[in-house]
């Protein structure tokens, strides 16, 4: 049964997998050797066994990242997917029913369109934006907006709320592309299990839960891949917004960043890599954890 | 086509598939490979030679071409294509110059030292800038001892180090040998805007009590007395408080520090330098300077919201174009600290600074340094100064010459200082741990209540934290 197909498939990925064989996972294991080395970035390096992972245990800022990446990866894909599924929910079924099926809030169509614009911008456009946004003057939009009286927050230079305006720049930025998708796995949702259902007096919370949640599920599984993805990365974000190198007092130190300062910054490559290392496992433990623990017999549509 | 797509291995299932095998690049790793070249010496480049005599002090082969790489960054690059490149020809007409600029210094330049294939002269600065300690740990940096032995290009009768300001040489010196050409020279202080004070008429202060007196007077007029940049310019107010401390117990606390030697940021004079800084940030900050870049607050300066600023000489070019009529920037000494001072109230911090070297594994390092004579030369250093409105290192290129109010008046504080100018401190180079810590800890200080001991307590940990680990390399200085 489907005689030629993995030869067809075959072609088409020869290319791309010797280009990322090559320029992935080779890097990949230069950076395992490169753990295991004191290399600064420059020149000859030598051999120092696990020395950089044992250097890592007692360094506190190292933890202080670790702790800010999980604070990401437990709320932050909670809420852009909870906000995704709402508002995807309301582009396809949200609105008042008619004689052909669940159909969208009014103007829909624009909306699908507007939620996805920020996914458009390059994640450096997106921190620029919102570092402004975020100012912690009367030049920043929101600081602008608060009335005289008010004393200027302080926003990315607040401890308390350093990472969490990043996370809501990330957040913002995903969430349109998860309205699409979702909107996708919607779509290819039967329209007559939903007038069966309407049929039957549900209301559209029922409709949510009871249809649209158990078969989006393979779906949401990806998605939360993603974003715990996302969640170990925020390089981006960290450097191009964050107070004095991910300040205020070490607030929004992310694994990534500590990476770049180690390997660029303080000529630790060698450490930097251990770093690496780390954070190559942990989010290979953490996809895989999300797909076992997500796993359920596949509700056929 | 229509069989792919129903098969089960849909878009889904690939992509699902894909993370979870890891095909998802982990984030943030890939870019160390960017890093990881060849780790050889990459020593066996044939390198030009040419003989030495009194008209070729360094034995360059006249007809080697030289390559150069200039940081495109606040001097531009007209001194090097329309002033030091002329220059060099003119002497050495066959030497073709192969000529780059870049923003982007540690990204183009760094996997070629590490191939072995690094141009001859390098010009290491701006925000991408490379590890210079590290480079000169690695043996990347040519030995420069010859270039400054040499004579100098124009200034008869003396060597290339002799007419330097004093400091330069030691400036790029790790461990006793010369590595880098520190070209520009910066001079430090408390920046304002003079119009704006003679309008008031405010009076520089030259004492701690005249200068919270007038930073009273400041604020009552509704203008904030003092602030820097949080964001991304702690480190200006990191020398702030170290020139305060070598003023209250000279360079030797300074020099302390650098050496890491234990205690030395527990030392009195550097607590005392604290304490008086951090009163100052918790009376006379703006609170939100610490979200700002520094190009948002020089601009409020520019705007006559804030008073003093503490920066380099670099500031009045930098800001030239942001700089409106009613601003005329000029720079006072810090004021002294305690009555006991051991330097004067005029003492001044001004350094060498933007690192220019010669790689050691190029196809023609000699080459690379007889460029750097031909920079180090009266006419180049004079046309530097009138391109750029930077003072250089070569001793009094600049006298005569019409150069801006702020410069003017940074040179003017030099020489009331006399023979109380000092160097500074080498820790922010040498150790970028430290530095980094330092950055913080002062913005701790002035934006967080001013907690004098908690600074030290801080920096004295971060500097032993440095010198405990055996990946970092040492240096020292005397």
């Amino acid at each position: 049964m489907r005689h030629g197909k993995y030869p067809f498939i075959i072609g088409f990925l020869v290319v791309p997998l010797a280009l990322y064989l090559t320029f992935v996972v080779g890097a990949y294991l230069q950076m395992f050797q490169l753990s295991l080395t004191d290399w600064s970035g420059y020149g000859a390096f030598r051999y120092v066994g696990l020395d950089n992972f044992a250097k890592l245990w007692d360094d506190s800022v190292f933890w202080i990242a670790l702790r800010h990446n999980l604070y990401i990866l437990i709320g932050m894909p909670i809420v852009t997917i909870g906000f995704s599924l709402f508002l995807a929910f309301l582009l396809n079924v949200g609105g008042r029913s008619g004689g052909g099926g669940p159909r969208g809030v009014r103007g829909s169509k624009v909306y699908r369109i507007v939620y996805f614009f920020p996914q458009l911008l390059a994640l450096p456009i997106v921190a620029v934006i919102f570092g402004r946004v975020f100012g912690s003057d009367r030049s920043g939009m929101i600081n602008g907006l608060l009335p005289d009286s008010w004393s200027p927050r302080l926003f990315l230079a607040d401890e308390r709320w350093a990472l969490v305006c990043i996370a809501v720049v990330l957040i913002w930025q995903q969430v349109g592309f998860y309205v699409v998708l979702f909107s996708a796995g919607m779509g290819s949702i039967g329209q007559e299990i939903y007038e069966a259902a309407a049929l039957d007096g549900a209301t559209k919370i029922t409709l949510f839960f009871r249809i649209t949640l158990p078969l989006l599920w393979d779906t949401l599984q990806v998605a939360w891949v993603y974003l715990g993805i996302a969640a170990f990365d925020l390089f981006a974000l960290v450097n191009i917004i964050s107070v004095n190198k991910g300040g205020p007092n070490n607030a929004t130190q992310v694994l990534s960043y500590q990476i770049f300062l180690n390997a660029f910054q303080n000529s630790q490559a060698g450490y930097a890599s251990a770093i690496g290392v780390v954070l190559f496992f942990l989010t290979l433990t953490f996809a895989a954890l999300t797909l076992r623990v997500t796993r359920r017999d596949a509700a056929q549509a | 086509m229509s069989e792919i797509t129903t098969s089960e291995l849909d878009r889904r299932t690939l992509l699902r598939r894909a993370a979870a095998v890891g095909l998802v690049a982990t984030p943030g790793v890939s870019f160390l490979s960017a890093c990881a070249g060849s780790s050889g010496d990459g020593g066996d480049t044939k390198q030009a030679t040419g003989t030495k005599s009194a008209d070729n002090p360094l034995g360059i082969d006249p007809k080697a071409g030289v390559e150069i790489v200039i940081f495109d960054g606040g001097l531009g690059t007209k001194y090097a294509t329309d002033v030091d490149t002329p220059l060099f020809n003119r002497k050495w007409p066959d030497a073709k110059i192969t000529y780059s600029a870049t923003q982007q210094v540690a990204t183009t330049i760094k996997p070629r030292l590490n191939a072995g294939n690094a141009p001859d002269m390098i010009n290491n600065s701006g925000t991408d800038l490379m590890d210079f300690g590290a480079i000169v740990k690695a043996g990347q940096a040519a030995d420069l001892s010859d270039l400054f032995a040499a004579p100098s290009l124009d200034i008869p009768g003396k060597t290339v180090a002799e007419t330097l300001v004093p400091g330069a040489v030691q400036q790029g010196t790790y461990d006793g040998k010369p590595y880098a050409v520190n070209y520009s020279f910066t001079v430090f202080g408390l920046w304002y805007n003079r119009k704006l004070f003679e309008k008031n008429g405010w009076t520089v202060p030259t004492t701690w009590a005249d200068f919270t007196a007038l930073l009273d007077k400041i604020k009552a007029a509704g203008i904030t007395p003092f602030g820097y940049a949080g964001a991304n310019a702690p480190y200006y107010m990191v020398r702030a408080i170290m020139t305060s401390a070598a003023k209250i117990g000279t360079e030797q606390v300074l020099k302390d520090i650098d050496n890491l030697k234990p205690g030395a940021w527990t030392n009195d004079a550097v607590f005392k330098a604290a304490q008086a800084w951090g009163e100052i940030g918790t009376k006379y900050i703006d609170k939100s300077y610490l979200g700002l870049k520094h190009t948002e607050v020089q601009l409020q300066q520019n705007q006559d919201k804030l008073a003093f600023y503490p920066c380099g000489s670099w500031l009045e070019n930098e800001q030239a174009a942001s700089t409106p009529p009613t601003f005329e920037y000029a720079m006072m000494a810090y004021p002294g600290v305690t009555a006991s001072d051991q330097l004067p109230a005029t003492a001044i911090n001004a350094a060498a600074g933007e690192i220019y070297f010669a790689a050691a594994k190029s196809k023609n390092p000699q080459g690379g340094k007889e460029y750097l004579r031909t920079m180090l030369s009266k006419e180049a250093a004079v046309e530097f100064t009138k391109l750029t409105k930077s003072l250089t290192v070569v001793a009094g290129a600049a006298d005569g010459l019409t150069i801006s109010p702020g410069l003017t008046s940074a040179n003017e504080a030099l020489s009331k200082a006399g023979k109380d100018v000092f160097m500074g401190y080498l820790f922010d180079t040498w150790y970028k741990k430290l530095d980094d810590a330092s950055r913080e800890a002062a913005n701790q200080l002035m934006f967080k209540g001013g907690d004098a001991k908690k600074f030290c307590d801080t920096m004295e940990a971060a500097s032993r934290a440095v010198a405990k680990d055996s990946s970092i390399t040492k240096f020292d200085r005397s």
